[in-house]
């Protein structure tokens, strides 16, 4: 009998932190722009030890105001997407539960379209706008699941289909009847994509992130015993509508923050705690760090490649998460069904 | 008490016994009603029961489907409060005992629901250690000497390390059971628990469940459809019928050849054996 210890759980997010590291390195230094790693490390010590005037401008440039926000970006939405993954596979029970497949991002994204149309300058509106559809596309997805008062595992998949491409026509609708916009960059985004910047200060998504990080992992025991029935864990003493809630609201938030910012990048909710389980096992005191770390190391990688292999075209990251995601999707359905 | 528990405990050696002992559960005019999912349907109504258990007890409820045996079971284990009546563990009403301190006293037993992510053996028994921790613990060395003392009790120690899904069907029953007994329950309530076991099985299960009421001071409580074992194995038998207590008492007070006739709607013969325990016969096609 091996519990899982603290100490583990230090080990292993350690080591995915050094993985994520890696990742960060690696990107910074791939490009248009070469640079070689010495210069990546030498650059962000003299910036820590504060002589940035030794920095060349141009490499300044690329560095700090192109490729890193970029990949902070990358690591806030990565672990977005695959903590609220993670987050809503327990919720509804459903290991194919992710944000994308339940048409919760597009609901988000319909709700930061809005936003961008009724009140394109408010800072904040944006995120607060994706919070409220994902929230809702949630909510109607779960009810229009069920079956005989019961969760019915492939009535809610069906519902979260029709859901997003209900809400994908509704998107298209309105970027076709408001001709004045950048179309293409509207169609770009809705793939999914890192490029944009956010517009308001950069502190308060990351505070966001751990907050609703937190909050799931705060569930983490509870959601450990909700996976093997929530009448079970019931009677083995957990408020399970309380961790409900928390879930709904935290992962919910989540997925609006990284729509907000990114777009719709598919499948990310769903591969990253799937491959973190068969790694550590289906812990969520293990599991939920584990993908939020995971998460941030495949978006900085996939984002990477997607700005380098057909460079200098860009593809979009959300092509990129799909090309690897869909092919998982359908071989992880197809062993369920075994 | 009512009349038929006054007659238990002057006929019944064992419940006479068991009364000297301290009282566990006292179930006391405790009735439920409940809508039915499709609304054209009737509400379900259990109507007034009532009787005791004390330690070392153990009792099964017996009754054909839809009697509102497993409404009784919900409400014994706090998941429901009855709409009349009261139900008492140790002198504390069920309904009133926060969550966790309710899941310390009272384990149930159910069918097993489908795991969706694969989990070993001692995993899942360490879960009946939660009721015990704070948010977002992890497992003491306690937990484990309690959750192995589990397993050791139901004789699955060499199963520890097995995935749940690849257990035969007694031996889940028996891991289901262990990870109850790691909750260290006063009153240990299971549903059909012998639902899918072949008669070997109903069998261990039912000595196994004896021997831990005689030697751990659980009262356990069966919901069940084996008459047979029931009559062997339990001290007191609550038989329902239609959502009606119909009558609590030993074996031998509960198997009237008539009343289970009437229940089970089936051509029965109870035979007395030695000991006072009743078998049940079916009558040939007359």
């Amino acid at each position: 009998m091996r519990p899982l210890t603290p100490r583990r759980v230090a080990w292993i997010c350690a080591a995915l932190g050094g993985v994520l590291f890696a990742a960060v390195v690696i990107s910074l230094r791939m490009g248009a722009y070469p640079i070689s790693v010495s210069e990546i490390v030498m650059t962000l010590f003299n910036r820590a030890i504060g002589h940035q005037n030794e920095i060349p401008a141009d490499f300044w440039n690329v560095v700090y105001e192109i490729r890193l926000p970029r990949i902070a970006l990358g690591i806030l939405v990565g672990a977005s997407l695959s903590t609220a993954g993670a987050g809503f596979q327990a919720l509804l029970r459903n290991p194919l539960a992710d944000p994308y497949v339940l048409g919760v991002s597009s609901g988000a994204a319909l709700g930061a379209i809005i936003s961008l149309i009724a009140a394109p300058h408010t800072p904040g509106a944006i995120q607060a706008a994706a919070f409220a559809g994902a929230a809702a596309t949630i909510a109607a997805v779960y009810f229009l699941g069920r079956r005989g008062g019961q969760l019915d595992s492939a009535t809610l998949l069906l519902a979260g289909i029709v859901a997003a491409s209900f809400l994908s026509a509704v998107i298209m609708f309105l970027m076709t009847t408001l001709s004045g916009r950048d179309l293409r960059g509207m169609a770009f985004w809705l793939m999914g994509d890192l490029t944009s910047q956010p517009s308001i200060n950069s502190g308060w998504l990351y505070l966001l992130l751990v907050i609703g990080v937190g909050s799931i992992y705060t569930t983490s025991s509870d959601l450990n015993l909700i996976l093997t029935g929530e009448q079970e864990a019931r009677h083995l003493g957990v408020n399970v509508n309380r961790v409900k809630l928390v879930v709904y609201v935290a992962a919910s938030m989540l997925t609006g923050l990284a729509v907000s910012l990114s777009g719709a990048i598919g499948y990310v909710g769903l591969l990253v705690p799937h491959l973190m389980r068969m790694m550590f096992g289906s812990d969520y005191r293990l599991l939920i760090p584990a993908s939020a770390l995971g998460g941030a190391i495949l978006i900085v990688v996939a984002d990477t490649v997607a700005r380098t292999v057909v460079a200098p075209t860009e593809l979009p990251v959300g092509a990129m998460t799909a090309l690897v995601g869909a092919p998982v999707f359908i071989y992880l359905m197809r062993r369920r069904v075994r | 008490m009512s009349a038929p528990e006054e007659r238990a405990s002057i006929a019944s050696p064992a419940v006479a016994i068991a009364a000297t002992q301290a009282l566990r559960l006292k179930v006391e005019q405790a009735s439920y009603a409940y809508a039915a999912a499709d609304r054209s349907a009737p509400k379900f109504t259990l109507g007034p029961a009532s009787f005791e258990a004390q330690q070392h007890e153990m009792v099964a409820i017996l009754g054909p489907n839809a009697s509102g045996k497993s409404t009784l079971l919900t409400l014994l284990a706090g998941l429901n409060k009855p709409l009349s009546g009261r139900i008492e563990l140790d002198g504390i009403e069920v309904s009133q005992l926060d969550l966790r301190t309710r899941a310390q006293r009272i384990a149930l037993v159910q069918q097993e629901s489908e795991l969706l992510f694969p989990l070993r053996v001692w995993e899942y028994v360490l879960q009946g250690r939660y009721p015990y921790g704070r948010r977002l613990r992890f497992e003491s060395e306690e937990d484990c000497l309690f959750a192995g003392n589990a397993l050791a009790q139901v004789g699955a120690e060499a199963l520890r390390d097995r995935w749940m899904d690849q257990l035969s069907g007694g031996e889940k029953q028996r891991v289901i059971l262990a990870r109850a007994l790691a909750q260290r329950p006063s009153l240990l309530l299971l549903d059909e628990p012998t639902q899918h076991l072949d008669i070997g099985g109903k069998v261990e299960l039912l000595r196994r469940l004896r021997r831990l009421a005689d030697t751990n001071r659980y009262t356990v409580l069966v919901v069940t459809h084996e008459l047979d074992l029931a009559s062997e194995f339990c001290d007191r038998i609550v038989l329902l019928h239609k959502g009606k207590c119909l009558r609590v008492g030993t074996p031998a007070e509960v198997y009237d050849r008539e009343l289970l006739e009437e229940v089970f709607q089936a051509p029965l013969e109870v035979e007395m054996r030695p000991g006072g325990r009743p078998r049940v016969i079916l009558r040939g096609n007359q």
